[in-house]
């Protein structure tokens, strides 16, 4: 083993021309997914392998008096079965909030909470063993809405911890004299907006087969973050990591939506090691519902004060997140949605107060954009409503407020390559926005965003690297181990793709092995799409320590400097890469150089708190859309989108494309119909027919437009592009209603029930608007001031 | 205790295979085709004929596998996605999905592929409004469609 100490070069683009970044390639693994070849989680069977089915609460808030188990053993194919009893250790993703048990025993929260598993030679077999165990409920009072949530129980609360009342977490924070701000403000305005919960629905149900043999535990998984379920799993089962395997599966579709670890992933294993036998869990499409960990309903107050040419001179942002039955990523959801506001405007004062409730719901968690979706929408349509309010036109308000590149945020966000401007004007220019013409019912709207390269702090606290990776180049070809996690978004294809490009050889070239604990070095997952700009610069740096290895030992044969060799098309200098391989491998022996990630420690504060928001770099999305509206109806008929997007420079153009338009669709399906809603706590519609979304005859043309930067930290200049795209499109909807009908429509999604009501409203005199009429009383703690950056600090 | 009904012979025709499987009336095609003859490429979604994610070809026509009782495909020529391409040489729809990135977790891509050979198979140069009504029934929610149609049409053109 021979590893490489020197630093690599850093420049975005050595050597100049890039023969692969930037060129839109097909994807590694799309022959295997054309072909149906690819083997999912649920895809993978093993000789002997039972199959595991849940029984859940049917009461959304009970406490479990007994589970009797005792018809199950008569039952014929019966291996085992687990209750609360037999995995007691709680656990949570973040360390604050570790309150889920992989079956309850003592209460339920929600209704499809796990409360016993069976194994059973069939699935049939295991699930009539379910239906034979008696479980005795004594319902409590059930939490049904934030408000409710907020009042003291008749009852007890959901958890024993938290609190007042239902509260799960508080936050209260100001940055900079806003009561000054908005003391010297000529325009003081004040909104009111609801952004309804909704969910991922992946195409694949979420999938789990563990097989435990020989004092090593496997897991495959349909999981976006196979190290923290490999924590998980070690803590819950008492067993050392060294132990347990963890296998992100192909994976069909996440969105945030399988970054948890799951209670189906913790009771496979356990029945495997029970029973011997491999054992599979397949969610059914109604339990993947109950799974969740969605986008969080939000309700939201915001308070701004501008100068009368439109300058922000302060804010002030309230949420109140209803988070379903558990913690999850809740405590990073609720800053989420009061940290990035400051990405996009120089806002100089800012106060955030936020809470997050729990709820016999189905958990809340992140769902792509994690708590940033429902205050941008907030943001953006109450910054029109200023505009029209002062008579700026929408965008030149924003233009007068935009952030700076290389400043930082009044809440310390450190603010690099910024493409805010660019993507304003490419979107503009190419939607005709400020010279649309106007006919009835016909409208555009415009809204911008900025979305994290990567959070800036892992989800438990510890100093190591974010991403590692190892390359292994010998006779048998070049392999890449990282544990980063391939959901469809091309994570394989990036890391292939940078590999191959300082290897001088072709993506398909490069063997991986990704989202495996057991045979690659640690990636935290794919979430708060870091893939690109943490893996891909760990990548890089091993793929260049590897190449200095080989352009060192092919410069000795020639009879040059290093410096000399050129690398590409398979070939170091003159020697084939085989060549060089193996004249390398006579002088070191093996051959292996790793790259790992660790972001800079300078990008927030250090307030309590200050962990949510910071990221190496940010990308910065606009978009307009282009709707009808049926003033008799209230239906929408989309027309186009245009979506600008900042991505520093993309390493495959093809997969950025494709990212854009899923993330226009899937905002799109959020602003216009999605919602994962309730009624006396049961889920109103658990099926891929009654939760409505787009299909293709919802969808509309999409252009989409790259703006380069260049990031000076991102490799080869790159950044994210899986989020930040939603973004923008869900407030420009409902500002593209209100250019055509003349009505807000405040609460996402805006259905064509909501649009009617807004018009019949202002037909009878009123304001001329749907949307929430009040904010509750939340007990806020006292508030911290963090003193904002000072001017040195502010200019990078 | 699954021992209750009896299994039925079923024949039919997988790929262009002649199959006699033994099989419980009440299983569907689609777990026919992936648990008993291991055909994996075709995926579920739903089972409850909401997201297109099993769609197999049935004498041509497009149908939800996960719909299909073993006495409706008795005889019948059932295509899968492992039908589809010609050895390692991929069908024009594969290569166009390839070709426009409209792959991204692939999981709805083998339903999308066959209902998309279909509609080319029976209108070889669909119109975009004719490929967006043709494939409506099958989800995805990575690409957000606009890639898939375009492979559709690059598809149609290779055919052509």
């Amino acid at each position: 083993m021979r590893a490489a100490t020197t630093e690599p070069d850093r420049d975005p683009s050595p050597g100049g021309e890039l023969r692969l970044v930037g060129k839109p390639l097909p994807r590694v693994d799309g022959v295997a997914k054309v072909k149906g070849a690819t083997a999912y989680a649920d895809d993978i069977e093993l000789p002997g392998t039972l199959y595991c089915k849940f029984l859940r609460s049917h009461h959304p808030h009970a406490r479990v008096l007994s589970v009797d188990t005792s018809a199950v053993s008569s039952i014929t194919g019966v291996a085992a079965v687990l209750t609360g009893q037999d995995l007691p250790t709680k656990y949570g993703i973040m360390p604050t909030s570790e309150d889920e048990r992989a079956l309850e025993s003592e209460k339920v929260r929600y209704v499809g909470d796990p409360v016993a598993a069976v194994a059973a030679v069939d699935e049939e077999t295991a699930l009539a063993a379910c239906r034979a165990i008696r479980v005795e409920y004594e319902p409590l009072e059930a939490i049904e809405s934030i408000e409710q949530a907020l009042v003291p129980p008749v009852d007890e609360p959901i958890h024993d911890y938290g609190g007042p009342a239902n509260i799960h977490r508080l936050a209260a924070l100001e940055f900079g004299e806003v009561d000054d701000g908005f003391a010297r403000a000529d325009h003081i305005r004040e909104d009111l907006f609801f952004f309804e919960g909704n969910t991922h629905l992946p195409m694949e149900q979420h999938s789990s087969i563990a097989v435990d043999v020989g004092d090593q535990l496997t897991l495959w998984s349909s999981t976006q973050t196979p190290h923290y379920v490999h924590r998980t799993l070690s803590r819950v089962l008492h067993l050392p990591m060294g132990h347990i395997r963890v296998v992100a599966a192909p994976h069909g579709g996440g969105f945030g939506g399988k970054t948890d670890p799951f209670s189906h992933e913790i009771v496979v294993c356990k029945l495997a090691m029970l029973t011997g036998h491999p054992v599979k869990c397949t969610l059914t499409r109604e339990e993947v519902f109950y799974a969740h960990r969605g986008r969080h309903p939000v309700l939201m107050w915001v308070r701004t004060g501008v100068s009368s040419d439109g300058k922000i001179l302060a804010m002030h942002f309230r949420t109140a997140l209803d988070g379903g039955a558990y913690g999850s990523y809740g405590p990073a959801s609720m800053l989420y949605t009061g940290a990035l506001q400051t990405t996009t405007y120089d806002i100089p004062a800012y106060r955030f107060e936020g809470v997050r409730v729990f709820t016999n719901k189905a958990p809340c968690g992140p769902k792509r954009g994690h708590g940033t979706p429902q205050p941008r929408f907030a943001l953006e349509v109450h910054l029109d409503k200023i505009a029209e309010e002062i008579g700026v036109d929408p965008v030149e308000l924003r233009r007068r407020n935009y952030v700076k590149p290389y400043t930082r945020t009044v809440n310390w966000l450190r603010i690099t390559s910024c493409g805010i401007e660019e993507v304003t004007d490419r979107v503009v220019e190419a939607s005709g926005f400020t010279r649309r013409t106007r006919r009835p019912g016909h409208g555009m709207g415009f809204a911008v965003s900025s979305y994290m390269c990567g959070a800036g702090l892992p989800i438990y606290w510890n100093n190591m690297p974010h991403t590692e990776c190892v390359i292994q180049v010998s006779r048998g070809g070049v392999t890449l181990s990282c544990g980063a996690t391939e959901i469809g978004q091309g994570s394989d294809s990036v890391l292939a793709t940078v590999a191959a490009e300082e290897l001088g050889l072709w993506p398909n070239d490069i063997r991986l092995v990704t989202g495996d604990t057991g045979l690659a070095p640690v990636d935290l997952g794919s979430y708060s799409s870091r893939v690109t700009f943490m893996a891909g610069n760990a990548v890089r740096d091993a793929a260049r320590r590897m190449r200095e290895i080989l352009t060192g030992v092919a410069a000795e044969k020639m009879g040059c400097s290093p410096a000399e060799i050129e690398v590409r098309d398979g070939k170091v200098g003159e020697l084939a890469f085989e060549d060089a391989v193996v004249a390398a491998q006579e002088r070191f022996g093996a051959l292996s150089t790793h790259g790992s990630y660790t972001p800079p420690s300078n990008l927030g504060g250090s307030f309590k708190g200050a962990g949510v928001g910071p990221s190496p770099s940010y990308s910065y999305s606009a978009a307009v859309v282009d709707l009808d509206v049926d003033p008799r109806s209230g239906e929408l008929h989309l027309n186009k989108v245009w979506l600008a997007h900042d991505i520093g420079r993309p390493i495959n153009a093809l997969a950025v494309k494709g990212q854009v338009e899923g993330g226009v669709y899937m905002g799109l399906g959020e602003a216009m119909m999605e919602a994962q809603a309730y009624r006396h706590g049961l889920h109103k519609q658990p099926s891929m027919l009654d939760y409505k979304s787009p299909t293709f005859l919802e969808m509309p043309e999409v252009e989409t437009i790259l703006v380069e930067t260049i990031d000076p930290e991102g490799p080869y200049g790159a950044k994210e592009v899986g989020q930040g795209p939603l973004l923008p499109v869900i407030p420009a909807v409902a500002s593209a209603v209100h250019d055509a009908l003349g009505v807000w429509v405040d609460e996402v999604p805006v259905t064509p029930d909501k649009i009617m009501r807004a018009l019949d409203a202002k037909a009878k005199g009123r304001d001329g608007r749907f949307g929430p009429k009040s904010f509750p009383d939340v007990p806020y703690p006292t508030m911290v001031k963090v003193a904002p950056p000072d001017a040195a600090a502010t200019a990078l | 205790m699954s021992a209750i009904v009896s299994s039925e012979v079923l024949r039919l025709s997988v790929n262009g295979h002649d199959r006699e499987l033994l099989v419980k009336p009440y299983s569907t095609l689609l777990e026919v085709l992936r648990e008993d003859l291991r055909l994996t490429g075709t995926k579920h979604g739903c089972e409850a004929g909401e997201c297109g994610a099993c769609m197999v070809l049935v004498d041509g026509i497009p149908k939800l596998s996960c719909l299909v009782l073993p006495a409706q495909v008795e005889g019948a020529e059932v295509t899968t996605i492992e039908g589809i391409g010609d050895g390692s040489d991929l069908h024009p729809v594969q290569q166009a999905f390839i070709n426009r990135g409209a792959v991204q977790c692939g999981y709805c891509t083998p339903a999308m592929v066959l209902a998309a050979k279909a509609l080319l198979d029976a209108n070889p140069a669909p119109s975009r409004e004719e490929i967006k009504e043709a494939l409506a029934g099958n989800l995805c929610r990575c690409t957000g469609y606009v890639s898939i149609v375009e492979a559709v049409e690059e598809a149609g053109m290779a055919l052509a």
